[in-house]
C-alpha cells in the first residue's frame, strides 16, 4: 500500500494545520502538492511568474516541509510558482533553500524542468511532432518563436526520475495536476487505474469531499484501487462527492488523457466505508503505444490600459450600448487621424458593466439596470500607443453625447488619472501535443545538495 | 416556460483548459433529471453559446442526476476578447434558458 497527503488543491489556497498534523501522524509515503495551472490565464506563463504572495508561499511551504521533515517521507511540489516555467521553478527553489537555512536541516533537492525552447518546439512541429489537440489555434513556426515561454506538462515518468534519486524534496517545473500523485503508487506496484483515478481525484485536495476549503486529504492505493479520506474535522467523502469530482474543470467526465495513454473510470465502483472515507475499484489505464505531452505556450498580445466610467443618468444607461459604439467609432479614426498608425495597430473596445459585460452579443436578458459600468479598453502595439490612445478616449468617457443637441454630460470617474496601464498583455498560443520517444527527452533533472 | 434554473438545483461552469468550457448542471433528483433530459435540445445549447454543435460533448449522467456539457470557449480564455477568465460565469447563460 502506498499513502499519500495531500495539503491542498494548491499551494497558496492555505491549509488546515491540524488535519495535516493528523496527516503526519498517519505516517504518509509521500506527501504531494499542485503548484499552479492555467485557470488564472495566460499572464503567469507569459511572464514565467507565480500568482501567489511569496511571503503566503514561503509560509505555507515551511508549514509542508516541517511535515516532511516529521513523516520522514518526500515532498513533491508539481507546477511550482503557478506556471511551472524555468524561472518560476528558480523562484520555488530559493525559497526552498531560504527555508532549510532557516530550519537548519541538511536536505537533498531535485529539480526537474519543464521548459521548452521556441526554437526546438518550431523544429519538432516541422519535423511532425506537434499536434493539434481539439479546438487548438492555427499555429506556425513563427508563432512557436514568438512565444515567452512554452512548457511540456511532465507526466508520471518523469516524477518518477525525480523519486529515484532519494531527494527529500522535489520541486517539478509544469506537471499533470495527476502525475505527482500517481508517480510513487504507480512505482511500487499499485493498480494502474487506481493510481491514476486516485490522483484525479485527489489533486484538489478536500474539494472531492465536503467542507472543501479544509484542503487536507489522505489517499491510501493498493493493488485494487485507492481510499480517499478528508482529514479536517467535519470533512466527508461519500461516494457522491467523489464520483462527482470527475467533472471537475474535465471536459470529459468518464476519461482523462495524460502521457503515455488514458484512464477510463466508467467502470469505477465507489462504496462508502464508513461516514467519511470512500473506497473505489475497477478504473482502468489503457497505456498508448504513442508517448506524448501536452505543450503550453503564451505569448505577448499587446499592451492595454483600460478606463472606467460609472453612468447614474436614466437616458444614458438606457441606451448605453449605443453611446459606446460612437465613442469606439469616433475615438478610433481619431487615433488614425492624429497618430499617423494602422487601424490594425490597436483595439478599442468599451464594455457595458451591468447589461452585456458577460456575455456581450450572447446575452438573454435585456432589463435595465439603475447604473451602469462602462470599461474602456485600449490594446496596442507598443506600451506608449496604449497610454496615448487610452489619454484620446479619457474625454469620450467623461463628456460624450448621444446626439449633438443635447447638453454635454459628465459621467463619473473613479480615479484620477482614469486611465490604468496594465502593462503587456498575454495570450495561450498552443493546445497540442510533443511526441517523444524518451520521455525524458524534453526534461531535465538536477540535484542539489543543501547542508 | 420554466427556466432550466427552476428545475434543477445548480448550473456550474469552469474552464477545462484555455480552450473548452464545460458545463454541469446538477439536477438534483432523478425527476428533475429526467424533465431535463428530455428537454434540453443538444443544438438549442450551441446556439445559446454560438458554438458548433458538432463540437459540442454531452454526457446525460444517470448516476449522478447530472447533465454535462462541454464546448469550445467562446473566446480563448485570457484572449483580449475574453469575458471571463475562469469561465465561471457562462453558466448563468445557461441556467436562465427557457426549457
Amino acid at each position: 500500500m502506498v499513502r499519500v497527503l495531500v495539503p491542498s488543491g494548491a499551494l497558496g489556497l492555505n491549509y488546515d494545520k491540524e488535519a495535516l498534523a493528523r496527516g503526519v501522524a498517519a505516517k504518509p509515503d509521500i506527501i504531494a502538492i499542485d503548484g499552479g495551472s492555467t485557470d488564472s490565464g495566460p499572464s503567469y506563463l507569459g511572464r514565467g511568474v507565480s500568482k501567489y504572495a511569496r511571503s503566503s508561499t514561503k509560509i505555507e511551504w515551511a508549514g509542508l516541509m516541517e511535515a516532511r521533515a516529521q513523516a520522514g517521507c518526500p515532498l513533491v511540489i508539481g507546477t511550482a510558482g503557478t506556471c511551472g516555467a524555468d524561472s518560476a521553478v528558480d523562484w520555488m527553489l530559493d525559497i526552498t533553500r531560504e527555508i532549510a537555512a532557516e530550519q537548519g536541516r541538511p536536505l537533498k533537492i531535485a529539480v526537474l524542468r519543464s521548459s521548452q525552447e521556441p526554437a526546438t518546439i518550431a523544429q519538432a512541429y516541422a519535423a511532425g511532432k506537434v499536434t493539434p489537440l481539439p479546438n487548438a489555434p492555427e499555429i506556425d513556426a513563427d508563432l512557436i518563436e514568438s512565444c515567452t515561454n512554452i512548457v511540456a506538462l511532465a507526466g508520471v515518468e518523469q516524477i518518477t526520475k525525480a523519486l529515484d534519486t532519494g531527494a527529500d524534496i522535489i520541486i517539478a517545473g509544469r506537471t499533470t495536476d495527476t502525475a505527482i500523485i500517481a508517480a510513487l503508487p504507480l512505482q511500487k506496484g499499485c493498480h494502474p487505474g487506481g493510481a491514476w483515478h486516485g490522483a484525479k481525484i485527489g489533486e484538489c485536495g478536500a474539494l472531492c469531499a465536503t467542507n472543501p476549503q479544509s484542503g487536507v486529504i489522505l489517499i491510501d492505493f493498493d493493488a485494487d484501487g485507492f481510499t480517499v479520506t478528508p482529514l479536517a474535522d467535519g470533512a466527508q467523502a461519500t461516494p457522491h462527492t467523489v464520483s462527482a469530482h470527475m467533472l471537475y474543470e474535465n471536459s470529459d467526465p468518464y476519461i482523462l488523457y495524460e502521457p503515455g495513454g488514458h484512464l477510463d473510470v466508467t467502470g469505477a465502483a465507489y462504496t462508502a466505508l464508513d461516514d467519511r472515507s470512500v473506497r473505489v475499484t475497477g478504473s482502468k489505464w489503457v497505456a498508448s503505444d504513442d508517448y506524448t505531452v501536452k505543450l503550453e505556450g503564451a505569448r505577448g498580445a499587446g499592451f492595454q490600459t483600460v478606463l472606467m466610467a460609472l453612468i447614474r443618468d436614466a437616458h444614458y444607461v438606457e441606451h448605453a450600448e449605443r453611446w459606446a459604439g460612437d465613442i469606439v467609432a469616433k475615438c478610433s479614426a481619431k487615433v488614425i487621424d492624429r497618430l499617423g498608425v494602422d487601424e490594425d495597430a490597436f483595439t478599442i473596445e468599451i464594455r457595458i458593466i451591468g447589461k452585456t459585460a458577460s456575455f456581450g452579443g450572447l446575452e438573454t436578458n435585456h432589463a435595465t439596470p439603475p447604473e451602469v459600468g462602462a470599461i474602456g479598453i485600449v490594446t496596442a502595439r507598443t506600451e506608449s500607443l496604449s497610454q496615448e490612445i487610452g489619454k484620446m478616449l479619457n474625454p469620450y468617457l467623461l463628456h460624450h453625447p448621444l446626439t449633438v443637441e443635447e447638453e454635454v454630460p459628465t459621467f463619473a470617474f473613479l480615479f484620477s488619472p482614469a486611465e490604468m496601464p496594465r502593462g503587456q498583455t498575454f495570450e495561450f498560443a498552443l493546445n497540442h501535443v510533443l511526441h517523444l520517444g524518451d520521455p525524458m527527452a524534453a526534461f531535465s533533472l538536477e540535484l542539489h545538495d543543501h547542508a | 416556460m420554466p427556466k432550466i434554473r427552476d428545475i434543477v438545483q445548480k448550473v456550474r461552469s469552469k474552464n477545462a483548459g484555455p480552450f473548452w468550457l464545460t458545463i454541469d448542471i446538477f439536477c438534483g433528483s432523478e425527476a428533475a433529471f429526467q424533465q431535463l433530459q428530455t428537454k434540453l435540445k443538444t443544438d438549442a445549447v450551441a446556439r445559446l453559446y454560438g458554438a458548433d454543435s458538432q463540437l459540442l460533448k454531452r454526457f446525460d449522467m444517470a448516476d449522478l442526476n447530472v447533465v454535462k456539457i462541454s464546448l469550445p470557449r467562446p473566446a480563448t480564455q485570457g484572449a483580449v476578447d475574453d469575458r471571463d477568465m475562469h469561465g465561471a460565469s457562462w453558466a448563468a447563460l445557461l441556467a436562465e434558458m427557457e426549457l
